[in-house]
């Protein structure tokens, strides 16, 4: 009863606050690592999301010229109490109307738990991937346009089998992300009748990773599997492995594909592999063209734009700037039917929604939510070559 | 006896060289904590991004040198920017001291005034570092990379497993045998040495003795930003440079330094490779090395591993409580904590 009450309470105020909005202009949450293990690719997650929101201010159609603004939290990626507090002031005392982030999966999970839930705020989360986050309770408020590593663990597993590597080294970051990509890898190799020799953690910012190279190396594989990121422990743990030639070959999902690391390591990466959320979908191209001054084939960059444009597009299919009406259009803006919407077309999508049409949003990452919420995944197949990334195929 | 020969190869590519270079790059950075804390009675919370700071010079000054094409041949070129960091970083600190812990010096705080004044200090050298290279990774190691390969070690010793040495692990440990050497002639045989001694084992009756308090603490700012500039340049040939790995750094320099005994230089050197050593030798499998040297029947299929690399840090940390219950003052005799 008691629950009953705050609930009503809350959904009361809410409501009042969206009314009252609807003429005002609103603040949309940028939630991203700023600083953090995965500061240099929120360097890129952050503008493309900033840029789906002035595109939309700028188009003056949202809701009969309401005006977005975007401002930042630093989820800090690792520091769940950090990222807790950051979105309850982007929540309670700026009054944002919807949240792009969190970007890693634990700080996601704690906002989203502690925070968000309970104060009936959309959260669409560009980059975090942990399988947890399909099954939490949502309330329907959070969604995803990154797929879940549940999906990757089998892709990853199809790219090593397409290849003959029968026997692997498995090294994951200590986190949500790390441990739910490694352990959903394992499931889906040993499914294929593959072997891992060994499956260990390591921490991000450490000063030296000689022990995890020495034990990992002693347990062997052909290939070492890295489910770190490209500038923390990760790029240490394949440093160290070259530098002791424990392994030559490296396999790196989403975290570890990144310019930055064929750049820092060198040569002797060249041959290694692996697979990022990515598409050759006209849209990720679209994205690169109107892109400002930020890399937009940088990893979950063009997630990040399609999270904000999304939020927005649902505002306006619901008509109101309450999260807990237009959490029900977000599905509906984004998979069919209605008219196919690319990055740089918002404004386009958002006349079509006034007139009452409906719209699909096909976006930078070519945005499919299925189940709860979460992208259905599409990854970009990549090698090293010459010291640079290439793309092989897409999967 | 090859494989007891392939044992002892392999033992020393994963355990000894990388141990023996990580334990002297924290020895390094420890002696700047306990030289601090032994001279100035405080903590230095701030060290490990006054590292990051010396070393960014550093960086700055290689960048600058490469681009004119001047360079040490097989030696990485940041060795000739060294003296730039460390002049701009014993600026630096010196210029922090004017302005922070003078003041505090003078009002005779406790040291726990000095320790949070520190880590305030950390926090504006970490944002300043940051805002002018960046939060990034940053590549300025050049000249050769190994002196051996473990595939060339292999050819050479026909043997099945290699033992690689690289540039930056070589010049590690003789830098720190160096600077340490230096280090101890310094405070034992010189006069600005001996008078930093006796300041720090007995303030009042150095005073009285004539000893200029603001000389020796301008000194030992000096040697600190000299340390810490020195061990943060060859932890970045080492590893790479990332402002954020360098404030993490901070926790084994730490313990390294309360496991030798604060304000001990010797302890601080035998911490830091405890520190090392531990943390490789109780995590690492020794699967591949027992099929070496035991009979083939007694190797199971596990991998012979005491503790996950997990509890790598777990390790240090119960040496560190031992040693804070059993032997407060740390393993040399230190000032305690």
């Amino acid at each position: 009863m008691k629950k009953l009450v705050i609930t009503s309470a809350v959904a009361l105020s809410m409501s009042g606050v969206a009314g009252s909005a609807m003429a005002e202009d609103i603040k949309i949450g940028v939630f991203l690592g700023l600083t953090g293990p995965i500061e240099s690719l929120v360097a890129n997650m952050a503008p493309a999301a900033e840029q789906a929101i002035a595109e939309v201010s700028e188009s003056g159609k949202l809701l009969e010229g309401t005006k977005v603004e975007a401002v930042r939290a630093d989820t800090t990626c690792v520091d769940t109490a950090a990222a807790t507090s950051a979105i309850e002031r982007l929540i309670t005392s700026d009054k944002v109307a919807g949240v792009v982030g969190g970007d890693c999966s634990g700080a996601t999970t704690a906002a989203l738990t502690n925070v968000a839930l309970p104060n009936g705020m959309v959260m669409i989360s560009p980059s975090a991937t942990s399988p947890a986050l399909s099954t939490v309770e949502d309330n329907g408020l959070f969604f995803r346009t990154a797929p879940s590593d549940a999906r990757q663990g089998v892709v990853m597993s199809d790219i090593i089998m397409g290849k003959d590597i029968k026997e692997v080294a498995v090294t994951y970051t200590n986190n949500d992300y790390g441990k739910g990509l490694a352990d959903a890898f394992q499931a889906a190799f040993e499914e294929a009748g593959g072997t891992v020799t060994i499956s260990a953690a390591h921490e991000d910012g450490k000063a030296d990773y000689a022990a995890e190279v020495g034990a990992l190396a002693s347990a062997g594989g052909e290939v070492l599997v890295v489910a770190g990121y490209l500038d923390q422990g990760g790029k240490g743990i394949i440093q160290a492995s070259l530098d002791t030639g424990a392994f030559e070959t490296f396999v790196l999902p989403d975290g570890m594909v990144g310019d930055a690391l064929p750049e820092a390591i060198g040569p002797d990466l060249n041959g290694s592999f692996g697979q990022a959320p990515g598409t050759d979908s006209p849209g990720a191209g679209k994205l690169v063209e109107i892109a400002g001054d930020y890399d937009a084939t940088s990893p979950f960059a063009a997630e990040s734009y399609d999270a904000a444009a999304l939020i927005l597009l649902a505002m306006q299919a619901a008509g109101s700037t309450d999260p807990n009406k237009y959490k029900d259009s977000v599905m509906d803006v984004a998979n069919a039917p209605g008219e196919e919407i690319l990055p740089g077309e918002l404004a386009k999508a958002l006349e079509i929604l006034a007139g009452g049409g409906e719209v699909n949003y096909v976006g930078a990452s070519n945005v499919e939510l299925v189940g709860a919420g979460e992208s259905a995944g599409n990854y970009r197949e990549i090698e090293i070559k010459d010291g640079a990334l290439s793309t092989v195929g897409y999967r | 006896m090859t494989d007891v020969l392939n044992a002892l190869a392999l033992f020393s590519n994963f355990v000894l060289v990388p141990a023996i270079a990580y334990g002297s790059q924290l020895a390094l950075g420890a002696l700047g904590v306990t030289l601090v804390f032994g001279i100035l009675r405080f903590s230095n919370f701030a060290h490990g991004d006054t590292m990051a700071f010396g070393t960014m010079v550093t960086i700055l000054v290689t960048w600058w040198f490469q681009s004119m094409g001047l360079n040490l041949g097989p030696l990485p070129t940041a060795i000739l920017a060294l003296p730039f960091g460390i002049a701009a970083c014993a600026a630096f600190v010196l210029a922090s001291d004017r302005a922070v812990y003078k003041f505090y010096r003078k009002k005779k705080a406790e040291p726990v005034i000095y320790l949070i004044a520190s880590v305030g200090i950390m926090f504006v050298t970490n944002g300043v570092v940051r805002f002018i290279i960046g939060p990034d990774d940053q590549k300025f190691a050049d000249g050769q990379r190994f002196i051996i390969k473990a595939r060339e070690f292999k050819q050479m010793t026909g043997l099945s497993e290699g033992i690689s040495i690289k540039v930056s692990q070589g010049l590690t440990v003789v830098t720190m045998i160096v600077v340490v050497a230096a280090l101890f002639w310094f405070l034992n045989r010189t006069r600005t040495g001996k008078s930093m001694r006796a300041y720090s084992d007995n303030e009042d009756l150095a005073l009285l003795s004539g000893i200029n308090p603001d000389r020796v603490v301008m000194v030992t700012w000096i040697l600190t930003a000299a340390l810490a500039t020195i061990a943060g340049t060859l932890y970045g040939l080492d590893k790479s440079y990332k402002p954020f790995t360098y404030f993490q750094l901070l926790l084994p320099i730490f313990a390294s330094a309360i496991v030798g005994g604060l304000g001990n230089p010797l302890g601080a050197i035998a911490g830091a490779f405890v520190i090392a050593f531990s943390e490789i030798t109780v995590t690492y499998a020794y699967k591949k090395f027992a099929g070496y040297i035991l009979p083939e029947d007694w190797v199971s299929g596990g991998l012979l591993q005491l503790l996950s690399t997990d509890y790598k840090f777990a390790v240090s940390f119960i040496i560190l409580l031992l040693v804070l219950l059993f032997r407060p003052t740390g393993i040399f005799k230190g000032t305690g904590v």
